[in-house]
This record gives structure tokens, C-alpha cells and sequence, in this order.
């Protein structure tokens, strides 16, 4: 089974990171890692390949500045390929330009039967790519996975809800969004490491793909981000000191929250 | 931190002050820091209850096997295969977590491994190599003996043929892994009429042969998430297919010595560096009269001291790593190394141990943990003075042993 993983490169985490005050957006002139988020992506898709008995996992990832480093930790995991897409015009594009350009790249993997996304990346947190690549590429969607199996061509899914999980099933090929901690993503390992230099990128631009300039990038968002705030600082909670009552007021406190 | 931009006066990066990331490659880089995850998330969790308990998880051997860190700079059999750098710094990254993990990687890897891979047959080479780098087969190394320290070459232990086999009997002592091995690396005297005129063997012992006991070495106050045992080998009879070919010589033990010892001394960078930031990170948390400790010139002292013996030793290790890479290492440079990295360490740790008050003697803080193992880690390999008799003998031609 053929499987497609989106995997994003973003800026590590660890380290603290600036916004560009022009573009109102993160600077991502840094090193850019594999999003933690998408390393469950890439662990789901090698167990899924493993378990059909063989097939390709291919990424696909759009980066700035030729960025290889993320899909590098992809490929020791184990992944096969690569295709990037790193192209000036693409800088300001927005979640649905995001989709565009990933899914005309997919298109050129040549029998995927499954392509799995995380549910939101680490940086961006739009959450929509998932369903946008779905609809572009005319593929039935399955968001929220915390389990999946293919068999038959069909993939089984149980999709995460707030109460539990709905079992949900569909046609292959389709796209599925998976949770973020729902697998255990190994970690590399040295031959691994080793074999992943001489794994093949593809490095795309969006000529290349067939992608107008205008319909990326600033360009072709549709979206503007007029400003951007510092998250109110959280409000101290209530504190309750014992002087006999205090289990009586935790009580009403909670009733009052409507949780018990 | 990048190297692009030019730094302002009076800033720098407390964790690589050197920029010595910069001279590794990506892969090393990416090796590095799937250890560093690793030590992370498996050993640094519990180290200190391992500690605590003298305990030591036997089932890690297999997710080190996973990793490729067992036998990881051996070409072939199932072994990664990587490069000495790279070995160093999965070492650093091992001990910066505890001795304890980095002594079974280095048992398994340089010590048992390591001479089957250079003076085993074929045979040998296939049999037992490839279940060793998955974990699946545990090694240890047997050369040390109770009256048999630092000169290895007073050995007690015997193998006598007997027809086509052969007969060992002796002790060996103060040996790692020893009761978790399934397989022993014994070092034994042999007439040199048997042995074609050497004068010592080594010989691939499975543990479960008859004759062959190990028994744990209590109240260790050092390197105690490691097993040390001692092996007794009463009439241990062995085919002569269980014999090393290869080697018939002090030079067989010593080899596999030297390629340990130069884990050591990356290993030793590692509890240093750990023992370092302990300090600095609690520094600048410890408040007293008023300041954090950090803001005292004398405390700033001990900070900067270990700062610079830390990249120091890294730096160190990291050049006699390029050169075993290219085949230009000597065995007395590898002395060097582990000499002044071992020694480094424990004035560092010793330090960090002081900067952290009361709060350094428990195992709440990684230091006086290191500081212990580091005790161990300065005897064993070679003790500081053995190395330092190395070095002087290099430089005057003057042999100081004896
Ligand atoms: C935790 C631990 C694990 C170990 N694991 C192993 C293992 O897996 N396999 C193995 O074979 N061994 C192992 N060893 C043994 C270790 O290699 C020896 O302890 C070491 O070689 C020193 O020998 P010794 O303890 O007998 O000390 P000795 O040789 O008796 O030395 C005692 C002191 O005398 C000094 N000394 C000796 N000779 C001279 C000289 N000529 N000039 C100046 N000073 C001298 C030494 O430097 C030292 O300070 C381990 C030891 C420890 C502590």
C-alpha cells in the first residue's frame, strides 16, 4: 500500500521564535525541524505500509528556502521519498494556497492509496489543510483518527470525538487526519539516519507544478492578518483557605461550574 | 545557535559556548540528538530510582539494539556501522544520562562485540554479531581478576587443551554485565605449545556452560544502575571453535581496551556537561542574600571553570574522533583523552556538587550520581595513573611501570 504523509517543517519549538513585524507572521529564515505533530503522521503511515505487507511512504512538504532538515527525520524513520515544494512566491501563503500547492505535488505520486495529515500544524494551528487537500483532490475525508486499518480498500477508522470515538469507514484512496500522541512515532534509527542522505528529495517549484503565482503566496490568500496580540495573561485562580468549610465551597464552586 | 550573525559583547551560548555544533555533520547531528531523545525519554525518567535500588533494566539492551546503538561503529553483521564520531557522541549522550548506560553500551559494543568483529572467525562472526547488535545476546568482558588490576598480564585465569578442547579455570572480577551475559569474552593464560607459541587466548564462553558462575558484586556506592559481577570458571570445557583465532596475545584484550577508552573519554564529556547546566540551572533559580547564587563572582568562578572544561573535553574528543576516523589515532592520544576528559569530569562534577548545596547530595540532581559513577569511570579502562604512565613513557621513552 502506497501511503502520502504531509509533513510540515517548522521552527523549533525549543527555541524561541519571532514574529516578523511586517508580514505578521513567524520568521522562518531559521532551521527549520519535522512538526512533532506530523512525526505521528509518518509513524502511522510506516505501521500501515508494514502491516499491508510493503508499499511506499512518500512525504510531501512545503518549505521555504529548499528546507530538507524535517523531512530528513521523516526519512530515517523510514519514509521512501520526498517531494518538496520551496519557491519565493509561495511566502504569505494561506491555509487553501497551502492545499493547492500539496495537493497538485500529490497528484504526482502515482498510485497513493491513502493520504494522511496531522489534524493542525504546530506553528500555523489553522486546522483546515486536512479538508481543503481532501476537496481539491476529490477524495472523501476522515478527520480526527485515533486508530486506522485498511483492508480491502476500505479504511477503518476510529475518529476521536469529545465523548469518545466514532467507528467510521471509507473507500480508499482518501485522506485521513490524524490526532497527534495516537502512536508512539520511533525514533530513527542509525542505519536509519544513515540510509536517509542518499533517500530521494524531489525539489519542486510551483512552475513546476503548474501553479499560477497569483493564485499562492500574497497574492492568492484570502485571508489578511490585520494584527496580532499578546495572549491575555490568565486570571488567577480562587483561593480557598480551610477553615472547616472549605469542602462545602469547592462544592458550590463546582455546582456552579455546572460540572457536578 | 547560529554562527551567521555576529554575537554583541558579553553574550554566548551557555550549552555550546565553542559552536562546536557547527562541526558536525547533519547526520551526526541527527544521531546526536535521536541519543539525547532517547536518554531522554527511557533513562532519565527513572535513573535515579535505578540508582537508588542499584538496578539496572536489562530489557533497555534491546531498544539500544533497535537504535543501532550496539556495536553502531562495527561494519557489517547487522551492526550500523557508523562512523567513531558518531560512537563518541551516542557515548556523550549516553553518559550525560548516566555511566551506567553508557558502561553496557560500551561492554556490549567494544568490549564483547568488538572482538569477535576483529579476531573471530567467520563463523563466529555470523553467529554471534548480529544477535548482539539487536540486544538479544548480551556480552560481557572478562579480564580483570581479583590479584590482576592494572596489569592484566598477570592473569591467573588458565586454559589447558584437552585433545580438541579446551579447560578454563580461574576468577575474574569487577566485570560489567556479568550475570546478565549470555555470552562471556574470557581472557585466559595459555602454554604457548597449545596456542601457536602465544601466550594468551580469548575464548567466546556462553554463560550457561557448566562450570561457569557469576555472582553480583554488592554495596557499590558507584556506578550503581550497572551490574558488576564476578565470574568464576571451574573446569569450563570449551570446543576449540569457541576460541578467537585471531589473537594470541596481550594485544587482543588491549585492542578492544583502546576502542572502549575512546568511548570513555566522549562518555566523561557527558556526565560533565550534565553535571554543568545542573549547576547553572539551579544558579540562577538558588536564591540567597537576596540574589540568585549565579550573581556572585564566586560562584560565577566555578560556572565559567566548568563551562570552559566542558568544551574543553568536547572539543578534545571530538579531535582525536576525526582523527580514528581517518587511521590516525594512537592508542597513547586515546590516553590522553581519557586521562584528562575522566579527570575533568570529576572536578566538574565535584564543583557542579558544591554550587547546588544540600540539594547536590541527593538524587533529586543528577550531579553527585555522576560524581560517584565518575569514581568508577576513573579506575576502570585504565586508571588516571596507568594512562599518565602511557603519556610519560610516550614522551621520554622511559618506562615508569616497573
Ligand atoms: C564498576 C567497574 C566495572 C568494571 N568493569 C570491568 C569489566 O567489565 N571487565 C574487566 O575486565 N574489568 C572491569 N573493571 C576492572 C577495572 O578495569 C580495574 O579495576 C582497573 O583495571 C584497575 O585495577 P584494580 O582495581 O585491580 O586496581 P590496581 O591495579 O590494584 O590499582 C590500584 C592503584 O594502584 C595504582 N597503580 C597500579 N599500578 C601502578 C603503577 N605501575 N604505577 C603507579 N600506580 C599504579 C593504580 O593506578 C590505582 O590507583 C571494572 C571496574 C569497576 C570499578
Amino acid at each position: 500500500m502506497n501511503i502520502v504523509v504531509c509533513v510540515k517543517q517548522i521552527p523549533d519549538p525549543a527555541e524561541p521564535g519571532s514574529l516578523d513585524p511586517g508580514t505578521k507572521t513567524l520568521k522562518r529564515a531559521t532551521k527549520l525541524i519535522l512538526d512533532e505533530s506530523d512525526s505521528y503522521g509518518v509513524e502511522m503511515a510506516l505501521q500501515l505500509a508494514d502491516a499491508a505487507g510493503g508499499g511506499e511512504v512518500t512525504l510531501v512538504s512545503m518549505a521555504p528556502n529548499n528546507e530538507v532538515s524535517g523531512l530528513r527525520t521523516a526519512l530515517a524513520m523510514g519514509a521512501a521519498k520526498a517531494i518538496l515544494i520551496s519557491d519565493p512566491a509561495l511566502a504569505g501563503s494561506d491555509a487553501l494556497g497551502t492545499a493547492k500547492v500539496l495537493a497538485a505535488a500529490i497528484k504526482r505520486v502515482e498510485g497513493a492509496d491513502l493520504i494522511l495529515t496531522a489534524t493542525e500544524s504546530s506553528d500555523g494551528y489553522t486546522g483546515t489543510v486536512p479538508e481543503q487537500l481532501a476537496e481539491l483532490l476529490d477524495l472523501p475525508s476522515v478527520t480526527f483518527a485515533k486508530h486506522i486499518e485498511v483492508s480491502d480498500g476500505v479504511v477503518k477508522v476510529q475518529r476521536q470525538t469529545e465523548a469518545g470515538y466514532d467507528d467510521v469507514e471509507c473507500p480508499l484512496p482518501a485522506v485521513v487526519s490524524v490526532t497527534a500522541g495516537v502512536v508512539e512515532p520511533r525514533y530513527p534509527s542509525f542505519k536509519g539516519i544513515m540510509a536517509a542522505k542518499s533517500k530521494p528529495v524531489d525539489q519542486l517549484t510551483i512552475a513546476d507544478l503548474g501553479i499560477d503565482p497569483s493564485q499562492v503566496g500574497w497574492a492568492g490568500a484570502g485571508q489578511e492578518i490585520v494584527s496580532v496580540e499578546q495572549a491575555p495573561a490568565r486570571e488567577s485562580g480562587e483561593i480557598f483557605e480551610d477553615d472547616g468549610t472549605g469542602a462545602e465551597k469547592i462544592v458550590a464552586f463546582l455546582e456552579n461550574l455546572k460540572v457536578i | 545557535m547560529s554562527d551567521k550573525e555576529p554575537q554583541p559583547f558579553g553574550t554566548g551560548d551557555p550549552y555550546d559556548f565553542l559552536g562546536i555544533d557547527t562541526l558536525l555533520d547533519d547526520e551526526e547531528r541527527m544521531l546526536r540528538d535521536t541519543v539525547r531523545q532517547f536518554v531522554r525519554d527511557r533513562i532519565l525518567p527513572e535513573i535515579a530510582d535505578w540508582f537508588d535500588q542499584g538496578y539496572f533494566p536489562v530489557d533497555l539492551a534491546k531498544e539500544m539494539g533497535a537504535l543501532g546503538l550496539l556495536g553502531m561503529h562495527l561494519k557489517g553483521y547487522g551492526c550500523a556501522g557508523t562512523n567513531a564520531v558518531s560512537y563518541g557522541l551516542a557515548c556523550l549522550e549516553l553518559e550525560a544520562g548516566d555511566s551506567g548506560a553508557r558502561s553496557f553500551v560500551s561492554v556490549q559494543g567494544s568490549l564483547a562485540m568488538f572482538p569477535i568483529w576483529k579476531f573471530g572467525s567467520e563463523e563466529q562472526k555470523q553467529e554471534w554479531l548480529p544477535r548482539m547488535a539487536t540486544g538479544e545476546v548480551i556480552g560481557c568482558f572478562g579480564l580483570t581478576e581479583p590479584d590482576s588490576g592494572s596489569d592484566p598480564a598477570s592473569m591467573r585465569t588458565r586454559a589447558r587443551r584437552d585433545g580438541s578442547d579446551w579447560i578454563l579455570n580461574g576468577t575474574k572480577m569487577w566485570i560489567t554485565n556479568g550475570s546478565v551475559a549470555d555470552v562471556a569474552i574470557i581472557w585466559a593464560r595459555t602454554d604457548p605449545d597449545d596456542n601457536d607459541g602465544g601466550s594468551y587466548a580469548g575464548f567466546i564462553v556462553p554463560t550457561d556452560t557448566k562450570g561457569f558462575t557469576a555472582n553480583d558484586i554488592p554495596k557499590k556506592l558507584s556506578l550503581r544502575a550497572s551490574i558488576t559481577s564476578e565470574l568464576v570458571l571451574d573446569d569450563v570445557r570449551l570446543p576449540d571453535s569457541l576460541r578467537l583465532p585471531g589473537v594470541n596475545s596481550m594485544r587482543g584484550p588491549l585492542s578492544c581496551l583502546n576502542e572502549a577508552r575512546y568511548g570513555i573519554l566522549w562518555g566523561a564529556a557527558g556526565a560533565a556537561r550534565s553535571c554543568y547546566e545542573a549547576a547553572l540551572d539551579y544558579s540562577k533559580e538558588r536564591v540567597q542574600f537576596e540574589r540568585p547564587i549565579a550573581s556572585f563572582q564566586l560562584t560565577q568562578r566555578k560556572l565559567v571553570e566548568m563551562m570552559v572544561r566542558v568544551n574543553k573535553s568536547i572539543l578534545l574528543a571530538l579531535h582525536l574522533g576525526r582523527r580514528k576516523d581517518r587511521g590516525q589515532l594512537t592508542s597513547a592520544q586515546v590516553s590522553f583523552g581519557k586521562m584528562d576528559n575522566v579527570r575533568e569530569a570529576l572536578w566538574v562534577a565535584r564543583e557542579a556538587r558544591s554550587v547546588l548545596g544540600a540539594n547536590g547530595i541527593t538524587l533529586e540532581y543528577p550531579v553527585i550520581r555522576h560524581m560517584n559513577n565518575l569514581e568508577s569511570v576513573y579506575t576502570y579502562e585504565g586508571t588516571n595513573e596507568v594512562h599518565t604512565l602511557v603519556l610519560g613513557q610516550a614522551i621520554t621513552g622511559l618506562n615508569a611501570f616497573r
